[in-house]
């Protein structure tokens, strides 16, 4: 099958990547990238655990083609802090032990987010029903509404 | 949290909340599971799967496949090492079908290729002839004489002659005179109950990566609740000795017992060996619904008898498991665990286990208790409906204390029920008013705990700062809670601590990440590591300082001489210690190896409300506590995160979740689509109350926490339930349908 070029910025840097007319974003950011912090968990968009933003909407990257985010502008999880500094609601989430294997908490991070950066102050319904695409098996939930809510008070005052 | 005063030791680490030391790589998307380590020349590996629910493999050709361009290797299960043993059997022939595929999904060839583009192709290749067999996939089915046999010969002694060829064992428990007892109550109810197969629904699906030469060297890497068992099962399925397989534990993203099995690991070593590559394989989630363990599904009778005041004065249970193709013993833990948390005078519990053509069942969190407790739990509560009795006073009443003979056997020494019990009823919650439509439920769990074979290797570095290498992946921030212990034995901070995961090269057999044994025995084992580097580094001070070895003692993080008789030292730090150390007699290092014993018992209680919409069917939760003894609760976060996530895999089984097979024998919702797993809106906050009673069998005190959250909600729910709608649900899940049906009169 022949390949296609695609030219995307990445976490801000300017990357180029050829791919399978039929292959996955996530499959380019994992196996062509070396982008590992996005997980499939279903391939199927039920999870959330591959959550990435394009162009500042938050998508399953297991449902984009590669082929699709020419010019695009993609966040992951490894864009979300720089140097040694981490995010508040990174921080937030070691604080508030709100991961226990951590496999879901890239995706739940880069969505919870992608909720603050348009919504500062939701309250925990709002939360609970932007985050209801991303699985976690593991907590029950509970204490990642509380680090989402401890880090969104923190960067409204920051 | 609540602190009830019976801890006598007062902790300087153990108890707080420091962050984890993975925490940053997890936050950063840094981590290493399964799937995302890669080797230079790895090739992409899948197997082929049976769609029949049961057959006889007539043939199986792979010609085509190995001839096509980019693949490097096709196995079959002639490529694995017949075992005699017939539990190791079992596996072997669940990780590549010989003779018969046993349910859809049953895993028949596997290929390596260039890609998975190549490799999915390959796998179309692959000729196949079956005879297809009759099937069974209903538990009560199975159990007909007329039942088609999924496997023959599997039964065993214990077994009565004349049952249905699919039941493989039988057990029973108790005490007492169950007549005597039933005459004695004033109200008797009898009732039969289901619950569907729930698979444990971890995100992160099977991965491994593995490396095998031909002269028998390999490695493999792979997300695991048990590197040390992938080994020994992988070593003999290859026909390799243990000493040549090195496995590496990746971080892994979920398990619940589920990976506790092994299945794609001795695959992706047999394609490794033949093709000469390192080869990956990584499941899909279809994959992982169809052919890795879900739990039993089961069919149970419960017959309690009571007094008009509340006593229990008999209870019997019969249950019917089925834990799929294979036999498997978790029915003897439903059995053991029905009744355990009542002072009974006369019990019993009779338990078969039936072949089905099902996945092979894995351990899901408390294996078989959930089930036969909600059961007993329903059961308990209908009586306490129809004589007007407080729930909480009469399981309050009946509870099992310090001296109670259980129901399976042992007699209880230090145990939390009451306490737990007590907690709960003087919990705002058990007060506050509810509104139309909805009801309070409540129910008691309990999990017998494991101890286990552990193996803990701990280093003093010359900077004074220690390293502990432990043999069990960490599923839910273990390593923060065994740093804690280490710096609490040794006397100095957690942050001059790091736990790491060794290779099953560095330490001796560990048993798996499971009965909810980590923070228990790893941890016990970590403190006598500490003893033994403590004793380590009061010798090297009494050589230096001239005295009987015995004459020094550790305080706070530090050597000191004993008494005045020993003489006046100022006291010498670890670090102190640490710094001369190659110089006073080398290397510091502790090390403890054992079979940990006196886990000590574990129960919960759990509080929840919830509203039924009487239009849809549906079932929100409204409000949900959790009251649990953590014996001592080294990190209490990570002990709430525990009695959280198990509350909420709870309130999926009662609701939501199913495995469902069509008439065909194949699976139906093999995806989280259909299969439907709790999610943040589902929810409210989940509420919890630690409880500390000590645990005799550990000097911190500790329990272990991770299994019995997992039990009281399928009963917490169905009694919420019952009480809301004026009728009680014996199948589970309690789906929108079901409750539709039941609220029409259906």
């Amino acid at each position: 099958m022949k390949t296609i070029q695609v030219a995307t910025t990445i976490n801000g840097d300017a990357t180029e990547f050829v791919c399978a007319p039929d292959e996955s974003l996530l499959d380019v950011l994992r196996n062509r990238l070396g982008l590992t912090g996005a997980k499939e968990g279903c391939g199927t968009g039920d999870c959330g655990a591959c959550t990435v933003t394009l162009d500042g909407r938050m998508v399953c990257s297991c449902l984009v083609l590669g082929a699709e985010v020419e010019g695009s502008t993609i966040t992951t999880i490894e864009g979300m802090s720089t140097g040694d500094a981490l995010h508040p609601l990174q921080q937030a989430f070691i604080d508030h032990a709100a991961l226990q294997c951590g496999i879901c908490t890239p995706g739940i991070l880069v969505a919870a987010k992608a909720l603050l950066d348009r919504n500062p102050d939701p309250t925990d319904t709002e939360l609970r029903y932007w985050l209801a695409g991303n699985l976690c098996r593991c907590t029950g939930y509970d204490k990642i509404i509380a680090a989402v809510q401890d880090a969104a008070a923190k960067m409204r005052t920051a | 949290m609540m602190d009830t005063g019976v801890s006598k030791r007062k902790f300087k680490q153990v108890g707080t909340r420091p962050a984890r030391p993975d925490g940053v790589d997890k936050v950063k998307g840094r981590a290493m599971y399964g799937a995302d380590m890669t080797a230079p020349g790895m090739l992409t590996g899948r197997i082929l799967r049976s769609p029949h629910a049961h057959a006889e493999i007539v043939s199986i050709d792979v010609s085509e496949a190995v001839a096509l361009t980019g693949v490097k290797a096709v196995v079959t299960g002639a490529d694995l090492v017949a075992q005699d043993d017939i539990a190791m059997r079992d596996i072997q022939i669940n990780v590549l079908a010989t003779d018969k595929v046993l349910y859809d999904g049953h895993a028949v060839a596997a290929v390596a290729a260039v890609n998975a583009d190549v490799a999915r192709a390959a796998l179309k290749l692959i000729k196949v002839t079956y005879r297809a067999l009759p099937h069974v996939t209903d538990v009560d089915a199975a159990m007909a004489p007329d039942a088609p046999v999924v496997q023959a010969g599997r039964s065993l002694e214990t077994v009565p002659a004349g049952m249905s060829a699919n039941v493989t064992n039988q057990c029973e428990f108790g005490h007492g005179n169950l007549d005597a007892g039933f005459a004695r109550a004033d109200l008797v109810i009898e009732r039969s109950f289901t619950t569907a197969a729930t698979h444990q629904g971890y995100i992160e699906p099977h991965a491994c990566l593995a490396s095998m030469t031909s002269d028998g060297k390999a490695e493999v890497w792979c997300c695991t609740q048990g590197h040390f068992n992938v080994r020994s099962i992988c070593a003999p399925l290859l026909g390799i000795e243990a000493s040549q397989l090195r496995v590496t534990a990746s971080e892994i993203g979920g398990g619940f017992g589920g990976k506790t099995a092994v299945f794609i690991e001795p695959v992706a070593l047999a394609l490794s060996r033949k093709s000469g590559r390192p080869v990956k394989i990584v499941m899909t989630r279809d994959e992982v619904f169809k052919a890795t363990g879900p739990t039993v599904a089961t069919s149970m009778d419960v017959k309690i008898g009571m007094t008009k005041d509340g006593r229990i004065t008999a209870g019997d249970a019969t249950l019917r498991y089925s834990g799929g193709a294979f036999p498997c013993g978790t029915v003897e833990m439903g059995a053991q665990s029905a009744f355990a948390a009542y002072d009974l005078e006369a019990v019993r519990t009779l338990g078969w286990n039936v072949l089905t053509n099902r996945p092979k069942e894995a351990a899901y969190r408390a294996p078989g208790a959930p089930q036969a407790i909600y059961a007993v739990e329903s059961v308990i509560d209908e009586l306490c409906q129809k004589l007007n009795l407080d729930p909480l006073d009469v399981r309050i009443k009946n509870a099992a204390t310090k001296g109670t003979l259980s129901s399976y056997g042992p007699t209880f020494d230090d145990i939390g029920l009451m306490a737990t019990l007590e907690a709960a009823k003087n919990h705002p919650h058990y007060s506050a008013p509810l509104g139309k439509n909805q009801g309070r439920g409540l129910s008691a769990g309990f999990w017998f705990n494991f101890g286990g074979n552990t193996s803990v290797s701990l280093t003093v570095n010359t900077d004074g700062t220690v390293s502990v290498s432990e043999g069990n992946p960490d599923i839910g921030g273990s390593r923060a809670s065994i740093s804690l212990m280490a710096a609490e034995e040794l006397g100095i901070g957690y942050d001059k601590v790091r736990t790491i995961i060794a290779d099953t090269a560095s330490l001796g057999h560990n048993d798996n990440t499971d009965g909810s044994r980590v923070t228990f025995a790893v941890g016990l084992a970590t403190i006598h590591a500490a003893r033994d580097v403590i004793k380590k580094m009061c010798g090297r001070a009494a050589r230096m300082w001239d005295i009987d070895e015995d004459a020094v003692t550790w305080v706070d993080g530090a050597a000191v001489p004993a008494g005045d008789n020993a003489g006046k030292f100022p006291p010498m730090t670890l670090a102190e210690i640490a710094a001369t150390s190659l110089q006073t007699g080398g290397p510091l290092a502790g090390h403890h190896e054992f079979t940990a014993d006196g886990a000590g018992v574990s129960f919960g209680v759990h509080l929840c409300d919830i509203e039924v919409d009487p239009e849809t069917g549906h079932t929100s939760v409204l409000r949900y506590t959790v009251f649990q003894d953590a014996g001592k609760a080294v990190h209490p976060d990570y002990v709430e995160g525990q009695m959280q996530g198990g509350a909420v895999q709870g309130i999926g089984w009662a609701l939501n979740e199913e495995y469902i097979y069509g008439r065909d024998g194949r699976l139906q919702n093999a995806g989280f689509l259909d299969y439907r797993i709790p999610v943040a809106s589902d929810l409210p906050k989940i509420d919890t109350v630690i409880l500390e009673i000590p645990n005799p069998g550990h000097p911190y005190g500790v329990r272990g926490v991770g299994e019995t959250p997992i039990v009281p909600p399928l009963a917490a729910v169905s009694n919420a339930v019952a009480r809301a709608i004026g009728m009680r649900m014996t199948s589970l899940p309690m789906s929108p349908p079901r409750i539709l049906k039941a609220l029409s009169g259906g």
